[in-house]
């Protein structure tokens, strides 16, 4: 385990180290630099703008500015954000846990949709109930997050039932902890639905899909002809098998939630992570975007690991250590 | 093969039902300078947020309900009782050129100014809804088709390569592929689209978002097509190709190109769904068509609005059902397809 670890983080860092170069190049390739946007502003005084120049070797090509930006990386600085005058850090220290809370429950309401409604599927196979559910998963797939995430909002506008964005209420600060959590999961409901959406329809379809090639399996014939009964047989020896596939699809899925979650977050006016990318790229806060790309892709990344070692976890004929 | 392809799918009610919807789509889309009452910048300031009207009919012939603004602020119209306005079909409206070629004044149907037909309702500066969502559909449909071209193209030549040479050039292209997929495409959609846009005018917006779709879709087909390539390899008619001394670039278009043009098939329809919704994604937030351009995200974008929650103008969030039906369209054609081009390879239906 521990030296499939390694090798994993040791093929990551070459990843990233290719996507900090990429990110880095393209924000050479557009015109201007970090500081353009900080020098039309009157209230910067100019000798910071000349610190700043020089941490960050401004003056030289964008190899030498990587190398320092690099440097400075590796010392944990950032550089400074010119929309929130204060350092990338502590910024994408505020985002990133909205973020992960935001897909990290997704996943889990998608799961906890995906599995009943797959396995149903496919246990009665060409019913009404599998035609709804397989038309429900073409219409969640089709559906735009934003369009979701406008129609929520409206919803919201409309019925008073859930705020209409942001994560927290205008009293937040002075509201004891529990009614606070209870602040955020009321925030947080409809966010986690828009975003979920095309998440449940991809686990339904290869959940059902799954299940019913189980369900053919020469060991499930096997454990009919010696008498187990019906719903063990389905949910110990077929769901179990089944549901392996679910989490290896879930590092796509993570992909998938991450690119959405700039929509959503938008629309919704949540502060995560892809509010910060948008907002930080239409302002030029050039530092913000590469930290915050970068940022993403760690989690994207991680997220996959995490998912490979579940399935070592829960699969016990994987062994990671091997070849 | 081809062929075959189309007449099982002629054969199949749903197969046949997404092809008839999606011609029709783009027939609208074709035809839509004729079809369109209005051009899609004709401002009406007087009728912002002008609902749907209504078509009555006297004596037997299509008339239009006059409204009235009963509250400028908050948009509120009010239907004048009995006053009416004939509709005209086939009647001279503003002067377009067709296909940008050929100048001409018809359109289906129009009215007498200072009255204006809104099927669809009007937005914010009281441009028609309905007219406004058929030239965008020049954009949001045409932008999948010429997407996927090159992409398949970039996937089959880099996928091909990888897969027929082997060796330095799939250990490089594989990394390559890796890379591009390591990163959320969102982020790397918008990354590439700040550092592309300065160099283009905001009207040539268009070959900007083609470009960096394709530069981002193409790593998935590669990757296939390059196992793909790894089994063809090893049949006895390439080897036979190979001994007979054929070079290398006809042996990938003259024996790869047929046998992959399946895969190509249908992963291209299962794919042109990410593009129209790619598109409407990057419109919608800003960053992608301009004004005074039109494409149904850059339509969403505009009905992102306080007003428009609030007085519930559900008739601005019609480019959004639009997107929706032409993807759905696409995702069952391609599901249709892929079970007529490889049956095997059914969701376990």
């Amino acid at each position: 385990m521990l030296s499939f670890l390694i090798r994993r983080i040791a093929a990551a860092v070459p990843l990233l180290f290719g996507i900090s170069v990429l990110v880095f190049l393209l924000m050479a390739i557009a015109p201007g630099d970090f500081l353009d946007v900080a020098r039309t502003q009157q209230d910067i005084p100019e000798e910071y703008i000349e610190r700043m120049e020089e941490e960050f070797a401004l003056d030289q090509p964008w190899y030498a500015r990587y190398a320092s930006w690099l440097g400075n990386v590796v010392q944990g600085n950032f550089g400074e954000s010119w929309i929130y005058r204060i350092p990338v850090a502590d910024l994408l220290k505020q985002r990133i846990p909205a973020t992960l809370v935001l897909s990290a429950l997704s996943i889990l309401f998608a799961l906890c949709i995906a599995i009943p409604l797959g396995v149903l599927a496919a246990i009665f196979k060409d019913s009404i109930f599998d035609r709804l559910s397989s038309m429900f998963a073409y219409a969640a797939l089709s559906i735009p997050e934003f369009f979701l995430a406008l129609l929520a909002v409206m919803f919201a506008a409309n019925t008073g039932l859930f705020p209409v964005g942001g994560l927290t209420s205008m009293d937040h600060e002075f509201m004891p902890f529990w009614s606070r959590m209870v602040d955020y999961a009321h925030h947080l409901v409809l966010p986690t639905l828009v975003l979920g959406m095309g998440s449940v329809a991809s686990y339904m379809r290869i959940m059902r899909a799954n299940f019913l090639d189980y369900i053919r399996a020469d060991f499930v014939t096997t454990a009919r002809a010696k008498g187990v009964g019906e719903g063990r047989v389905m949910f110990v020896h077929v769901l179990r098998n089944a549901i392996n596939p679910l989490v290896s699809a879930s590092g796509f899925i993570l992909a998938s939630l991450l690119s959405g979650s700039i929509l959503v977050e938008n629309v919704m006016n949540y502060p995560g992570l892809g509010q910060l990318i948008f907002e930080a790229l239409m302002r030029q806060d050039e530092f913000v975007v590469v930290a915050a790309v970068l940022m993403g892709c760690i989690m994207l990344m991680l997220g996959n690991l995490i998912a490979d070692l579940l399935l070592a976890w829960f699969d016990p004929r994987i062994r990671l250590d091997k070849n | 093969m081809l062929k075959y392809v189309f007449q099982e799918l002629v054969h199949r009610p749903l197969g046949a039902g997404c092809l008839v919807l999606l011609g029709l789509m783009y027939a609208c889309t074709l035809f839509s300078q004729f079809l369109a009452p209005y051009q899609p910048t004709d401002q009406d300031l007087e009728k912002a947020y002008h609902p749907p009207t209504r078509i009555v009919l006297k004596n037997w012939r299509p008339h239009i309900q006059v409204y009235e603004q009963v509250d400028p602020a908050s948009a509120r119209y009010k239907a004048v009782e009995g006053e009416t306005v004939p509709l005209r079909f086939f009647a001279p409206g503003e002067e377009y050129r067709f296909w940008g070629l050929i100048p001409a004044k018809m359109r289906l149907f129009q009215v007498q100014k200072p009255h204006r037909v809104y099927l669809l309702g009007s937005d914010s500066t009281g441009r028609d809804v309905f007219s406004r969502l058929l030239y965008g559909a020049q954009v949001s449909l045409s932008i999948g088709f010429i997407g996927i071209c090159i992409t398949m193209t970039l996937g089959f030549v880099v996928g091909g390569v990888a897969g027929y040479f082997g060796g330095r050039a799939d250990f490089l292209a594989m990394r390559l592929v890796e890379f591009v997929i390591a990163i959320p495409s969102l982020y790397l959609l918008i990354a590439l689209r700040g550092a592309l846009a300065e160099y283009f005018e905001p009207e040539q917006m268009y070959v900007v978002i083609v470009i960096i779709l394709s530069l981002i879709g193409w790593a998935g087909a590669a990757r296939i097509i390059r196992g793909m390539a790894l089994s063809l390899r090893q049949r006895p008619f390439v080897l036979a190709a190979e001994v007979m001394g054929q070079s290398s670039w006809k042996i990938l278009v003259r024996h790869f190109l047929p046998n992959l043009a399946s895969y190509l098939l249908v992963a291209a329809t299962l794919s042109i769904p990410a593009y129209i919704l790619a598109e409407a994604a990057l419109s919608f937030l800003g960053l992608g068509i301009q004004e005074p351009g039109t494409s149904w995200g850059l339509m969403l974008k505009q009905a992102q609005e306080l007003k428009v929650f609030t007085l519930n103008l559900w008739w601005l969030f019609t480019p959004g059902a639009a997107i929706f039906i032409t993807v759905i369209t696409f995702n069952v054609l391609g599901d249709v397809l892929r079970d007529v081009v490889d049956p095997r390879q059914q969701m376990g239906r």
